[in-house]
């Protein structure tokens, strides 16, 4: 039986994220690497970051980082040290300099522009909107009888 | 010979798909009366073929013949008979061949239930519905064809990915497929509406309710595939931005956008084209989400094989409709006059501060999904965009929303004053500052997504249930309690979904600011303490299931010397894929959940064990099936029942409020 369990754990070895061998004694360092790592992606995974992935490459990276943090890099340092490694592939938010820049500010640029048209709509639709309209209790009755 | 009967049939269908596309759009132009009548037996006829083809791979599946090449790759007798069965849209070919099914149904509903819709409308509609059926029978057969066999059938199958044997994964699928289908409908009424060349309130009242069903089906569909990935990838996590989950994400903010701009329609005649626009961009995007999902284009977790000619295949379908679409939008538009005329506050307003919040939230979503690839071919920038990216750039978006929306739905349409519409909602702004201050109070040194979500929470859940309140009129309580029940299941659904948005943003703003993880190596016989829960690792066995083996830890949670719950996390492995899963168990409670992982055997003989405690966790899908209940009551409203929308329209004005 034990035997067999052995066996077991050799064939489906890692089958996940952070392991308890690697993580920090130094709280702080271990919380910092924690949050380097959720921005992070493991380079061979889809879109996952090193933290929660299972794979190996992702267990090497999150070593990786901590070891850079143990020997006294800042935050900075160590995703610097990855970037020039790894490309910016490695990071799953996505730099603001370039063209992101477009990635970054088409959001609100969108936004902006849907306010803009949105309110010149509103104010074509304002127009002649005088003032005979129903009070409430008719209006209630009015929908009470559309309503069937 | 009865799986060449269902590949037989399933190319009768396309011809009759081809017929179905072609003559009764040309009879609505002509007035032919009878060529128009073709529609509706077609629309049946392939409806029945597409089901008798898909009921024939089923039996395939069923009964494990192997050889069907589809079946001996993704079957094996040794699977429970549920996920043989599920197994079916399990992979590729049958889950396009679940894609056509679904479509041909909706278009023999569009049929049964279109009696009273105008002949050349019908026409159209069921037009416009067979040409999308043209396409995607032709995708099927030409390039995913499920019916093919193999010279020599092997003794067994090469099973299903293991990740798949889950309730949870089985039926997600054809949920989603409900859901993106079902938008097909809101774009056959828009594409039939400007051949048409009009708009008016009885089309916002019939495209409706298909809106609605088809957004019912995407909340639970989108829900399910949530939840299943907090339970089964073995760390809670219930939301990635993965460019799949975004896919299907995509089309759920476009139809909710189409969900209230048509209530617009129904009930002023305005906003008409944006309306239109959006009934073919909510298509637009489900088209783009099965690009996604089938070419892989942009890689994901989900993504089925990369295959270039049949990703080319769906691009050529989405050229071709949403350009189609686009251009006789482009030529027709101009003619949907509106009618209503409204103030700048009012409940149309409000609508349209909605409409602009989702159309935007999802073009981020849009952009940043395609952006690795943009980057890569224009700027030669090979780059991810993960959840950081949208958790900055799309949560705004929902958070403006949550603030607006017990102010819209108070407002009334046409004209509407401020002061008047935020009198009943202060003691709810009370109560929710007041919780969120509560919050934040009790939390020490955490992010603010705490407290700002459950205040966002409570605003939202008390705002709904002052909206219903204040729909019971004036007068002593007895007769606002009398009202309260008499009003009308569209209102109910409304306060429903409203206030499951609420729960929904509780639950994921609890989760993400008070999980608490703890990751340990313990041998049996241990204790440690977590959240103020401990938890014993009693043992470790193996245990055998039909088709896997598995390390099982037995394991309890205890709190102040009270058993809270007995769990048995395990670890499967199975051995036709040679693939482990991990199976947490989960403690649910109602306001937090205790997830317990066992991991591997160390080599000082303790097992790695990880702990989470997941704060309001359940919330988050109790609030999407609170939603998903909401559009329930709301399709059962007595003014969509068959026919209610078409008998009114025979008289001289549609249901709208007097100008």
């Amino acid at each position: 039986m034990k035997r067999l369990l052995l066996i077991l754990c050799l064939l489906a070895s890692p089958v996940w994220a952070v392991k308890p061998s690697e993580v920090l004694d130094d709280p702080a360092l271990e919380a910092r690497a924690r949050v380097l790592s959720k921005g992070l992606r493991c380079l061979v995974c889809r879109n996952e970051n090193i933290d929660d992935s299972n794979a190996d490459l992702a267990r090497e990276l999150r070593v990786l980082v901590r070891e850079r943090l143990v020997a006294g890099d800042s935050d900075e340092q160590v995703v610097t040290y990855l970037v020039d490694r790894y490309g910016e592939y490695v990071l799953l938010k996505p730099t603001t300099g370039g063209a992101n820049a477009i990635l970054w500010v088409a959001g609100p640029v969108m936004l902006v522009l849907a306010f803009g048209i949105g309110f010149t709509y509103l104010r074509r639709r304002e127009q002649g909107a005088g003032p005979d309209q129903l009070n409430d209790d008719e209006q209630r009755r009015l929908d009470e009888i559309l309503k069937g | 010979m009865l799986i060449e009967l269902g590949h037989f049939a399933l190319i009768l269908a396309l011809f009759v798909a081809l017929v179905q596309g072609v003559v009764p759009l040309i009879g609505a132009h002509q007035r032919r009366a009878s060529w128009m009548a073709v529609a509706e037996p077609a629309a049946y006829v392939q409806f029945l073929l597409t089901a008798f083809s898909f009921g024939v791979l089923t039996w395939a599946f069923v009964i494990s013949d192997f050889s069907l090449s589809l079946v001996v790759q993704n079957s094996h007798t040794d699977k429970p008979m549920l996920y043989k069965v599920t197994g079916v849209w399990g992979n590729h070919e049958g889950s396009v061949l679940l894609w056509v099914l679904i479509l041909a149904m909706f278009g023999a509903c569009a049929a049964v239930f279109g009696k009273n819709l105008p002949a050349t409308l019908r026409a159209r509609v069921l037009g416009v519905q067979g040409m999308i059926g043209v396409a995607f029978l032709a995708f099927v057969l030409f390039t995913s064809n499920p019916f093919l066999r193999v010279e020599f059938a092997p003794l067994n199958g090469q099973g299903l990915n293991p990740l798949l044997q889950d309730p949870g994964l089985a039926f997600h699928p054809p949920f989603l497929y409900l859901g993106y289908v079902g938008l097909s409908m809101a774009f056959s009424f828009a594409v039939a509406a400007l051949l048409e060349g009009r708009v008016d309130a009885a089309w916002g009242r019939w495209v409706r309710p298909w809106t609605l069903a088809a957004w019912l089906f995407l909340t639970v569909g989108i829900a399910l595939g949530s939840w299943w990935a907090y339970y089964e990838l073995g760390w809670g996590g219930f939301w990635f931005w993965d460019p799949v989950e975004n896919a299907s994400f995509m089309p759920w903010l476009i139809s909710t956008a189409l969900l209230h701009s048509a209530i617009v329609v129904e009930k002023r005649e305005a906003l008409k084209s944006w309306t239109i626009l959006l009934a073919i961009l909510a298509f637009g995007f489900s088209l783009m989400g099965t690009f996604i999902v089938r070419s892989g284009i942009i890689t994901s977790v989900h993504a089925f094989a990369n295959d270039p000619e049949r990703g080319f295949f769906i691009l050529i379908i989405l050229a071709v409709f949403m350009g189609g679409a686009l251009t006789l939008y482009a030529a027709r538009a101009g003619a949907m006059e509106a009618k209503g005329v409204f103030a700048v506050v009012s409940r149309e307003s409000a609508l349209v501060l909605n409409n602009i919040l989702l159309a935007v939230a999802s073009f981020v979503v849009f952009i940043g999904t395609m952006w690795p690839l943009i980057a890569e071919l224009f700027f030669g920038r090979k780059l991810s965009v993960g959840a950081p990216f949208f958790e900055a750039a799309f949560t705004p978006f929902m958070v403006a929303l949550a603030v607006a929306l017990p102010i819209g739905v108070l407002l009334p349409w046409k004209r509407a004053k401020m002061g008047k519409a935020m009198a009943p909602l202060w003691g709810v702004l009370a109560l929710s500052v007041a919780g969120g201050a509560l919050v934040w109070t009790m939390q020490t040194g955490r992010s603010n997504l705490g407290p700002v979500g459950i205040a966002l929470a409570i605003w939202l859940i008390a705002g709904s249930a002052m909206d219903l309140w204040q729909r019971t009129g004036r007068g002593d309580l007895a007769g606002k309690f009398a009202r309260l029940l008499r009003l009308p299941r569209a209102d109910w659904g409304r306060v429903m979904a409203h206030g499951g948005l609420g729960i929904t943003i509780a639950g994921i703003a609890g989760m993400m600011a008070w999980e608490v993880e703890d990751i340990r190596v313990a041998r049996v016989g241990d204790s440690f303490e977590v959240a103020g829960y401990t938890i014993s690792l009693n043992d470790v066995r193996r245990e055998d299931g039909p088709n896997y083996s598995a390390i099982m830890a037995d394991m309890t949670v205890t709190k102040d010397g009270r058993e809270v719950a007995h769990l048995t996390p395990e670890k499967r492995s199975y051995p036709v894929q040679q693939m482990p899963t991990t199976e947490a168990d989960i403690d649910n409670g109602l306001l937090r959940d205790i997830y317990l992982v066992i991991g591997d055997r160390q080599t000082d003989g303790g097992w790695a064990v990880r702990t989470y405690v997941k704060p309001l966790a359940n919330w988050i899908w109790a609030g999407a099936i609170i939603m998903a209940l909401g559009a329930v009551l709301s399709l059962t409203d007595r003014r969509y029942r068959v026919g209610a929308g078409a008998r009114r329209r025979k008289g001289t004005t549609v249901g709208v409020p007097a100008e």
